[in-house]
């Protein structure tokens, strides 16, 4: 049994000018210790997921489908038993850590604060632990003094680490954690949300939307586009040969490191982001495909196994023998 | 700076001597500017307060001695005696060196010393506006609290429409009303005054706590909309903030989230305005303690204006200006102490 397994979510927002669904049948697998990399544009659905992984939507959010955090399903399962799987089972390091921390308490208390609710820690402990948190994350105990507003942005991420860490966590969720960063800090938050998942063999699900960014530190990569995953596989082989054309898209927006063409030439992606209220017909993405065919607009692709390692991806494809196929049929 | 660092090396930082030297001077001079603000403003009230009061229309020698049989000689007299003889520039500096020393003269009217006749009535009026800012402060906070977190629920659009309605209602009007029902219609509560004759010793007690009901909810009524209203919207805020976000993955309870994270957020903008209103304690309420001939202060500057009283008005306009300097420089000290952000 996987740690974290997501069957056919979706998540679907009541609004005043009608439903908006924001995932729409999302299916995937994390085990234990390992690192997924979600990736996709802004409005894909991929924050909105981080928040449904711990029901943490809106009250304006419905949702179908099965969240199993180890066997137990985090939909359903009664509000005392949540609170007790929040932040002790799966923690989350959020996007902005400007706002994500509370500006007038001492970061200490912050990190402190899932501690004494998780356990039955003395003052004299959860003062201990709150100290080798902050060191653990490169930061001086004494630091669990200052407030959020008298560090720097690269520091707030800092804390926020700590804090997902305060509870020795099973899955640490991380919604674009370096993306209010610049490159050199982000660089240094990364290895160190590496460097400390694998020392405690924590399970990871890094969000964002730099492709190159969860290349280098995931296990697998899956790719959103509209609320779906679109494509799924081991890191190297999705981000280094793409089996969907967004996914190639994506890839191309970064030079390759070694591949003096691509850096001369990143190339983007025409045309925006679907509506979530409005999505084209068919497969979301063929107004902005570059290899668009007839069917498109009218086949909606769902994913099916394309290679070795798992993968999977969601496309009309052309078989060399067969002409072309129609992939619903042979969804995995 | 500090994440040039290697990611687990510790931070340099300033030594903490060269912080606090620093840091010291800073808050001295934050607490000086704001004193010396505060004495400034004072300052321009006391020049204000009295060209302002020589604008009113109306002779306080023909008002008083309205309908007796005064001769000129003694209208001239009186005149004489307090002073409106002398020259602007000489009534001027009188008035300016006697404020200096807290003097602000005798009453025309009553005889006294201002200051005599500010100390016998500041005591009901501190009484009845002091408890009615801090009911409606708490009434006001606590309803706009349950309204934000439930908002659009019944209650809470039930709640937030009475507190407008009452706020829009004028407070002399409400009172008058509330007389006609409750005191002299159904007899509960009496129609004025803040004591009844010959009650003596412990028993003043709920004898002024009858007379102060009405008053009090008529203040109360048409003020605690404000505090409703900004302690809603600013805590509708602050729910949509991802900290709250991040204190409801941490597992709280909903009401511990709220009370531990949403509402001191939530209440700082808050502050300031209990402060203001605070500083109208002694002034706030000139209507409703006239209306129900509540012996304050608010009452004495109706009776002083009517003359007008000169010295009395001149007295009371800068001790009301001066409460409300005062509050206004306590929120200004005390908001750095609630929201670390703006510590010197």
């Amino acid at each position: 049994m996987a740690l974290l397994e997501v069957e056919d979510l979706t998540v679907t927002y009541r609004t005043a000018g009608g439903d908006v669904p924001a995932v729409r049948g999302v299916s995937f697998a994390l085990e234990a210790s390992q690192k997924l990399g979600l990736a996709g544009e802004s409005g894909c659905g991929k924050s909105t997921m981080a928040l449904a992984l711990l029901r943490l939507l809106p009250g304006t959010a419905r949702f179908t489908g099965e969240i199993r955090f180890n066997g137990e399903d985090i939909l359903t399962m009664p509000w005392g038993r949540l609170r007790a799987v929040r932040w002790a089972g799966a923690s989350i390091v959020f996007q902005g850590a400007m706002h994500s921390l509370n500006a007038v308490q001492r970061i200490g208390a912050q990190i402190a604060e899932p501690i004494r609710l998780h356990s039955k820690a003395t003052d004299a402990e959860v003062r201990r632990k709150t100290g080798e948190l902050l060191e653990q994350v490169g930061l001086p105990a004494r630091r669990a003094d200052a407030y959020p507003h008298e560090l720097s942005g690269g520091q707030r991420q800092r804390v926020m680490i700590a804090m997902a860490l305060a509870c020795d966590p099973q899955l640490i969720v991380a919604d674009e954690p370096t993306t209010a960063l610049d490159v050199m800090i982000q660089a240094q938050i990364l290895t160190l949300i590496e460097s400390l998942v694998a020392e405690q063999g924590i399970s990871l699900l890094m969000i964002s939307h730099d492709l190159s960014v969860l290349a280098d530190t995931c296990d697998r990569l899956a790719v959103m586009y509209a609320g779906r995953i679109v494509e799924e596989g081991p890191a190297a082989a999705v981000f280094g040969a793409a089996r969907h054309p967004y996914g190639e898209a994506l890839a191309a927006a970064f030079p390759r490191i070694g591949d003096p063409a691509s850096r001369r030439r990143p190339q983007g992606l025409a045309g925006d982001p679907p509506d979530p209220a409005d999505l084209p017909s068919g497969c979301a993405f063929h107004p902005r495909c570059a290899v668009r065919l007839e069917h498109c607009d009218a086949v909606d692709p769902s994913l099916w196994p394309a290679g070795a390692g798992e993968r999977r991806g969601a496309r009309v494809r052309v078989l060399p023998d067969e002409g072309l196929s129609l992939v619903a049929k042979e969804s995995a | 700076m500090a994440d040039s660092a290697l990611p687990t090396a510790p931070v340099p930082q300033l030594t903490p001597s060269v912080r606090d030297r620093s840091g010291v001077r800073r808050r001295l001079r934050y607490y000086g500017e704001k004193l010396g603000g505060s004495l400034i403003s004072l300052f321009a009230v006391i020049l204000t307060s009295f060209f302002l009061f020589r604008v009113i229309p109306g002779d306080p020698v023909r008002t008083m001695t309205h309908g007796r049989p005064v001769s000129i000689e003694q209208q001239e007299q009186l005149r004489r005696d307090f002073g409106l003889d002398k020259s602007l520039a000489e009534q001027f500096w009188s008035y300016l060196t006697g404020a200096l020393r807290l003097d602000f003269g005798e009453s025309f009217q009553f005889n006294r010393p201002v200051t005599d006749l500010i100390s016998d009535r500041i005591w009901p009026t501190v009484l009845l506006v002091g408890t009615s800012v801090v009911i409606s402060a708490a009434l006001g906070l606590w309803l706009g609290v349950r309204g934000a977190w439930n908002h659009g629920s019944l209650s809470d659009r039930v709640n937030t429409g009475v507190a407008l309605t009452l706020w829009s209602v004028p407070s002399f009007w409400l009172g008058l009303i509330l007389i006609v029902i409750f005191a002299s219609g159904l007899g509960w509560f009496p129609t004025s005054g803040m004591e009844s004759t010959g009650v003596e010793g412990w028993e003043r007690i709920p004898d002024v706590a009858h007379h102060m009901v009405l008053p009090l909810a008529t203040l109360v009524a048409v003020v605690y909309a404000q505090y409703l209203m900004i302690m809603r919207s600013s805590l509708l805020d602050e729910m949509g903030s991802d900290y709250i976000v991040t204190a409801r993955a941490k597992g709280l309870r909903d009401i511990v989230v709220r009370r531990r994270h949403a509402v001191p957020n939530a209440l700082l903008p808050t502050v300031t305005l209990i402060f203001v209103n605070l500083g109208f304690v002694v002034f706030g309420a000139v209507l409703v303690e006239t209306i129900f001939s509540w012996p304050g202060l608010g009452q004495l500057f109706y009776s002083g204006l009517s003359v007008p009283d000169l010295p009395l008005v001149q007295g009371l306009f800068i001790l009301f200006s001066a409460a409300v300097i005062l509050m206004n420089l306590v929120a200004d000290l005390l908001y750095p102490v609630l929201d670390p952000r703006v510590r010197p």
